[in-house]
């Protein structure tokens, strides 16, 4: 009986120390505790359980600091997403929203964050460009993704490495400026050849709400076809341009701008929602460790007192046995 | 899951005392933006993305994000509606201003209420805003101008300056610096960017004298 008992302990022990999570662990390091009382090693239990106390609270501390990191970072930052938030709205306001138009070729801009940690929004933006890539692919259009940031080349390059353009990382290295996404936006007009960018982001919306949203800039040409077909950008015909030599010279530049403004935009707001996430991301973690040490104390002290009430047993029944 | 957790942090930041996080700033409302009931999107985009992911919910898209502007009325408003965006701030949102000079590439251009539409490429130079009595200076470098038939008249620069905020010597050293720079230059590349640079600073010079 005591080799069976061995043998399970074994058993549990093993899954203990492979594997990395602790939460698991705990679990199975429950039964193992209360067995080895059983075969008079107690010490040991209580020791085990310790360190993972203190593991778990260490934890816990790093995940709050974190939290208040991202909350003060996000406080900066949402002060300059929200002013330029005014910045898009012309363009909107004069060229229409077209997510449907249906074009040649379509480029997929993926804005997503460097470092992890950050909840599901990463995973979130991923799905969505891959949908907008089911749908945009077809027999005689092409789709290809330009992708901002390692956690987004780090889900895509598994399985649409083909179809990748353009990486670019480590954006928020230096002060998010709008020189420096406006060299960005040029760097992928030139090397990119689209007739439409979609570019997906999260919008923030709260703390807690993050949406993913896609903006369409068109191509020049894609505009002049699409006013003339009427629809949405029906009226452009009515506008008078000033400037420039050409009405095409003028729209080539409106395209630029308006991708440059868009892509501003976009890229702080991801970075809102990406702090946003991890606020609360690592919120839950710290609720999760308080939670999981709890349950670790009440098993520390049953421990314990378990040992304490077999010690002075051995000791009465020891007693009793000499006197009677 | 995720309403729980919403929940239990926005109590959280109402009931424990967090120094640099206060409750209020969750319920801030924004200045330029409207939430997202504004309309319920493009229903080509909607439908094409419920056949290739159902389960997915579709991604929001910027007209869901704005107020829709008026449509054109039907006499001549008395106040042109101005919009003047930067890209770190919006200066001024929806301001009912008289008229506004703006430095179009084929010179300044005066919009009134009652503009024609009109699209137009800015050059760096002179804006001036006319309310009334009041009248309200800025350089901008480059940007661009749209006038509505609504009269609404955005103009976007990338960047701007009220007038007294510039430095007239700096702007005199640096005319001469870049004048000799377009001298000395040889590659295409060096005088594109000099020439840039004399054109900015002439502009900065007669926006101050004119």
């Amino acid at each position: 009986m005591a080799m069976a008992a061995l043998r399970r302990e074994g058993r549990r022990f093993a899954p203990l120390v492979s594997s990395p999570n602790p939460i698991n662990a705990i679990r199975s390091t429950l039964a193992p505790a209360e067995e080895q009382m059983g075969l008079g090693v107690r010490s040991i239990s209580t020791q085990v359980v310790r360190n993972r106390m203190k593991s778990v609270r260490n934890i816990q501390k790093i995940t709050k600091a974190m939290k208040m990191v991202a909350a003060s970072k996000l406080r900066a930052i949402q002060v300059r997403a929200e002013n330029s938030r005014g910045l898009w709205q012309p363009f909107t306001a004069l060229l229409g929203d077209t997510p449907s138009v249906n074009v040649k070729k379509n480029v997929i801009v993926t804005i997503s964050s460097d470092k992890g940690l950050c909840g599901g929004i990463n995973s979130t933006s991923v799905k969505i460009s891959r949908a907008l890539h089911k749908i945009n692919s077809g027999p005689d259009t092409e789709c290809k993704y330009v992708i901002l940031g390692e956690k987004g080349k780090a889900q895509l390059i598994r399985d649409s490495k083909k179809d990748i353009e353009l990486i670019m990382t480590e954006l928020q290295k230096n002060f998010l400026n709008y020189t420096q996404v406006s060299v960005l936006a040029d760097d992928i007009l030139k090397n990119v050849e689209f007739d439409a960018l979609r570019i997906v982001f999260n919008k923030f919306q709260s703390v807690v709400s993050f949406l993913p949203t896609t903006a369409t800039v068109l191509s020049p040409e894609i505009v002049e076809r699409e006013s003339e077909a009427g629809g949405k950008i029906g009226d452009l015909d009515s506008y008078e341009i000033e400037g420039g030599e050409t009405k095409s010279e003028v729209l080539q530049n409106l395209a630029e701008f308006q991708f440059s403004c868009v892509m501003f935009n976009a890229v702080l707001e991801n970075a809102c929602s990406e702090q946003g996430a991890r606020m609360s991301a690592m919120d839950s973690s710290s609720r999760n460790a308080g939670d999981m040490l709890d349950r670790l104390t009440l098993t520390y002290n049953r421990t314990r007192q378990a040992s304490i009430t077999t010690e002075l047993i051995e000791i009465i029944s020891g007693a009793s046995a000499l006197e009677g | 899951m995720f309403r729980q957790v919403a929940h239990r942090l926005l109590t959280r930041s109402t009931t424990t005392t967090y120094p640099i996080f206060p409750a209020t700033t969750t319920l801030r409302s924004f200045s330029t933006e409207v939430s997202t009931d504004a309309s319920s999107g493009d229903s080509a985009f909607i439908d094409a993305w419920k056949k290739v992911a159902p389960n997915i919910d579709p991604p929001k898209t910027p007209s869901q994000y704005m107020e829709p502007r008026p449509p054109t009325p039907s006499t001549l408003p008395s106040k042109l509606t101005v919009n003047f965006v930067l890209p770190y701030a919006a200066e001024l949102s929806k301001a009912e201003v008289d008229m506004v000079i703006v430095p179009a590439t084929t010179g300044q251009m005066g919009i009134l209420p009652g503009h024609v539409p009109t699209i137009a490429e800015l050059k760096p130079g002179l804006l001036s805003v006319h309310e009334g009595n009041d009248v309200k200076k800025y350089f901008i470098s480059s940007g661009f101008a749209f006038v509505h038939s609504n009269s609404y008249a955005d103009i976007l620069a990338v960047e701007a300056v009220p007038l007294d905020r510039i430095d007239p010597a700096q702007v005199q050293k640096g005319l001469s610096e870049f004048t000799q720079k377009l001298n000395s230059a040889s590659s295409d590349l060096d005088k594109a960017e000099a020439q840039i640079g004399v054109d900015v600073h002439s502009a900065l010079n007669s926006a101050l004298t004119g």
